[in-house]
């Protein structure tokens, strides 16, 4: 594992992170989660659903960038037609405009150039992970990894934040989920063989209803 | 520079090509968003401003300059900080960053950018990446001994402001002793008593953003 990898996948990377939930603030308001188990079926179901698909949505664009590739607007259309609420796709823009700001700073690469001007509110996270990851020498797997990894630490986080939950409990939880986060990532990066459009579509309705109905919230500390 | 221009009339181009950014942190309840509505009324005339509110629970800052019309709507963004204001103007000022940049852009010709940080603790400070300069408000309410205590906002702040001086007597709160256990930390930086109540336009305030405006 180099450490670079770890700096990508560390929750202390300045990239915007720590205000979004993943779902988890919504979730909470609703009456969904209020207890460590609840927190961890919340994140299994996210990391099997739009984690799987963020996983290989970044596996894939760490592939293009060793490639050399230029559709990075084909491969942000794929991510966008995956993001049916426009709520999510916002907040996937956001973190991609966020942590492009890093990367460019850390890992500048010329893929990094190229997906700073696929879309004027910035391109969908799991593409500039993955091209960061390849810009650090990182593979496909490990961009899958990273980004399977995102996919439950940010919410367990702001379970943390949002209910007083024991973050030794919670952390307990999350190394619960350690061999389902491999297990996607592992999943996610056996997709690069195939076509764009075959990559996983796995929807998650309610996650897309609670990120509109967040939007609608007079009370929010979390952007999503 | 040559001496003949030292009478130039025309305002000097900005040095940094951007405008200066201010951040404005202290304590809930101490009157940051009636010094950011007062900055705006002052310099709204002669500068062009906008705003971003880091709020804890909801748009409620940016809602207020808003009501007040201190500022036409497109010039004030809420920035949300997941519970953690300090995070956001230091540790990972991405957010921040973001509406700073996305106000420079909608309006081309700012002379100043505005952050005002949630409430938080003595403890916060302003990312030399995301302030250029930066004020902390204490208020005479909290306690005299909150500038003994110190904390980073009150000594590196560049200019410190303890408001509402009105309530002093009230409060038991002695200004002499804020004033003086305040200029023990801060190194000769300055420190501004206001009352917002009895001087809606922080005239001492919007003199020290106009001077740190020329030197920017």
């Amino acid at each position: 594992m180099r450490a670079s990898l770890l700096l990508l996948a560390d929750s202390r990377l300045p990239a915007g992170g720590h205000a979004h939930s993943g779902g988890v603030e919504p979730a909470v308001s609703a009456g969904v989660i209020g207890d460590v188990p609840a927190l961890a079926d919340f994140l299994r179901g996210r990391l099997a659903t739009s984690g799987l698909v963020a996983a290989a949505l970044a596996a894939a664009a760490c592939a293009h960038a060793l490639e050399g590739g230029d559709a990075w607007a084909l491969l942000d259309a794929e991510a966008d037609a995956r993001t049916p609420s426009p709520a999510q796709r916002k907040a996937a823009r956001a973190q991609g405009r966020s942590l492009l700001r890093v990367a460019r700073t850390t890992w500048p690469a010329r893929a990094l150039e190229a997906l700073a001007v696929v879309s004027p509110d910035g391109p969908h996270h799991p593409l500039v992970l993955g091209a960061a990851t390849a810009s650090l020498g990182g593979t496909p797997h490990e961009a899958a990894a990273v980004t399977a990894y995102n996919a439950v630490t940010g919410g367990a986080s702001a379970g943390v934040r949002l209910l007083g939950l024991d973050p030794l409990e919670v952390n307990r939880a999350l190394a619960a989920l350690a061999e389902d986060v491999d297990a996607v990532a592992a999943k996610a990066a056996a997709c690069t063989d195939g076509p764009w459009t075959a990559l996983p579509a796995a929807s998650a309705p309610l996650l897309d209803i609670y990120a509109e109905l967040h939007l609608r919230a007079d009370l929010r500390l979390f952007e999503s | 520079m040559g001496e003949h221009h030292e009478h130039d009339p025309h305002d000097a181009a900005p040095a940094h090509g951007r405008p200066l950014r201010l951040g404005i942190g202290g304590p809930v309840g101490s009157g940051k968003t009636a010094l950011t509505a007062a900055l705006c009324r002052a310099l709204r005339g002669e500068l062009e401003v906008a705003v971003v509110t880091n709020d804890i629970y909801t748009t409620e800052d940016a809602d207020f300059l808003r009501r007040e019309a201190v500022l036409p709507d497109d010039r004030i963004t809420a920035v949300r900080t997941g519970a953690c204001p300090h995070t956001a103007i230091r540790d990972d000022i991405s957010a921040n960053l973001d509406a700073v940049e996305a106000l420079q852009a909608r309006h081309p010709g700012l002379d100043l950018v505005i952050v005002e940080s949630g409430g938080d603790n003595l403890t916060a400070l302003f990312s030399r990446g995301l302030a250029d300069r930066q004020i902390f408000v204490l208020d005479v309410a909290g306690g005299d001994d909150v500038p003994r205590k110190g904390g980073l906002g009150v000594a590196a702040a560049d200019l410190l402001v303890i408001n509402k001086t009105d309530l002093a007597p009230l409060v038991g709160s002695d200004l002499a002793v804020m004033g003086r256990d305040a200029a023990k930390v801060r190194d000769g930086k300055p420190v501004a008593f206001t009352s917002l109540r009895e001087q809606p336009g922080a005239p001492e305030v919007a003199g020290w953003v106009r001077d740190a405006l020329r030197t920017w």
